[in-house]
């Protein structure tokens, strides 16, 4: 068989090929019920990472995939415009920007149910890897007080790192620190 | 509402989500001293175990929208021919559990010839080509496998250390069919001499895992009077067995 390739890292010059001008946009802009995820990504010494990249992937607003691998198929229509799949880098103060819809619940082989959550990948110089974390909803208190993730981690202040803050102005803003005292929780995928 | 949903995977027909492969000793860590940006940028707390449910069997199947035929040449993006050696990539995407992974995009970055990047913030003082930007894209076959034409990327300094310069090389992305697969990596050449003293190469733990990175020169490939011939496959994580719930 066939044995792995390994990662390395995407260093600083992927900006030439990886951002396309619409990755940040999971759904046109404008789109109605939209959502837009703001951000910024630090290091361990508190300072904006300028030279990241953020890539998001999840479900549709009923919870299912357009995916051969979804064994209920893709939702009869679906949804106009939706790719599911989000990449934005980040900009020299650090933030990045996704305008998408709002996942739905989905449910798990074992019976339980997840709550609305993307998955973010996190690339820069300095990963030799890519860092793997989840982003949930606000709104959604009953649903990630039951989510198996999130009740996996144990202290409330990491589980905190994964629940978007709501901004004045509508959008949901999802920090991530890759270092120190409010480091974000990272995933082994 | 939560019970329909949940009834919808769990009714009758028993739904089986595929599980992937972990792999265990093929990546770099994420701290490895010998690359000094890894320092501030590696989480220190423990990476927490994520089973693999839907979100992470599935992925973007990113298609034909995003490329023409051009993308995978990238001697003829422009009016004149780039300076350089000119070469061949190709090989396949493959999982590990041997079957090739068709319909993928692969996206790819590289310095030019004399070791220039066409990006703002590259300072290197080495000529930029201005018949080369030095990016690619393709979508792997039915049978998994991709094809650019290109030109050698030369070493450029990177000031990790002193006298510190990159061995060359050829930035790849691949997505794969799951969230789990994705994969951002390098392709090195073989014989460079700097590739024993290049911290980020070198931080893969494993020697066989390492030479893995290296393409393979091919006479059979290289073409006579045109260019060289290089072969490197590109093996993402399998889904071994599928578990029935």
């Amino acid at each position: 068989m066939p044995e792995l390739t390994p990662s390395q890292t995407v260093g600083p010059y992927f900006a030439m090929r990886l951002p396309w001008p619409q990755g940040p946009f999971v759904v046109p802009e404008g789109t109605p019920g939209a959502v837009t995820i703001v951000g910024r990504l630090y290091d361990g010494a508190g300072e904006v990472i300028p030279d990241g990249l953020i890539e998001t992937w999840q479900a549709g607003p009923d919870g299912r995939f357009a995916h051969p691998d979804d064994p209920r198929g893709p939702a009869p229509g679906g949804y106009h415009g939706f790719r599911g799949f989000g990449r934005c880098p980040t900009a020299p103060d650090g933030s990045y920007r996704i305008v998408t819809l709002k996942p739905g619940p989905l449910p798990a082989p074992d019976g339980s149910i997840e709550a609305p959550h993307l998955d973010v990948s996190v690339f820069a110089r300095g990963l030799l890897d890519r860092v793997v974390t989840r982003m949930y909803f606000p709104d959604e208190q009953a649903a990630n007080a039951a989510d198996p993730v999130l009740c996996s981690i144990r202290e409330p202040a990491r589980r905190a790192t994964l629940i978007a803050v709501p901004e004045p102005e509508g959008e949901l803003r999802f920090d991530i620190r890759l270092q120190g005292e409010d480091e974000t929780v990272f995933f082994d995928v | 509402m939560t019970t329909d949903v949940a009834a919808s995977i769990t009714g009758r027909r028993r739904p089986a989500l595929p599980s992937y492969e972990r792999p265990s000793g093929v990546h770099p860590p994420l701290d490895f001293a010998g690359y000094r940006s890894t320092e501030r940028r590696h989480p220190r707390g423990p990476l927490m175990l994520l089973p693999h449910r839907l979100t992470e069997v599935t992925g973007p199947l990113l298609g034909e929208e995003l490329i023409t035929p051009a993308d995978a040449d990238l001697t003829t993006q422009h009016a004149g021919e780039p300076v350089g050696q000119r070469i061949i990539v190709t090989g396949r995407v493959l999982d590990s559990d041997g079957r090739p992974v068709p319909d993928t995009l692969i996206e790819i970055w590289q310095a030019n010839a004399a070791g220039r990047y066409r990006h703002a913030r590259e300072h290197h003082p080495a000529p930029l080509d201005p018949n080369f930007d030095g990016i690619g894209r393709c979508i792997t076959d039915s049978a998994g496998r991709y094809r650019f034409v290109t030109i050698a990327p030369g070493s450029y300094p990177w000031g990790n250390h002193h006298n510190a310069w990159r061995p060359a090389h050829i930035h790849f992305s691949v997505f794969g069919h799951a969230f789990t697969q994705r994969l951002v990596t390098q392709m090195y050449f073989p014989g460079d001499p700097l590739l024993p003293l290049d911290p980020i190469f070198n931080s893969v733990p494993d020697e066989k895992a390492r030479q893995r990175l290296i393409a393979g020169f091919d006479i059979e490939l290289t073409q006579p009077e045109w260019a060289l011939g290089y072969r490197w496959d590109i093996v993402l994580r399998g889904r071994g067995a599928t578990v029935f719930q």
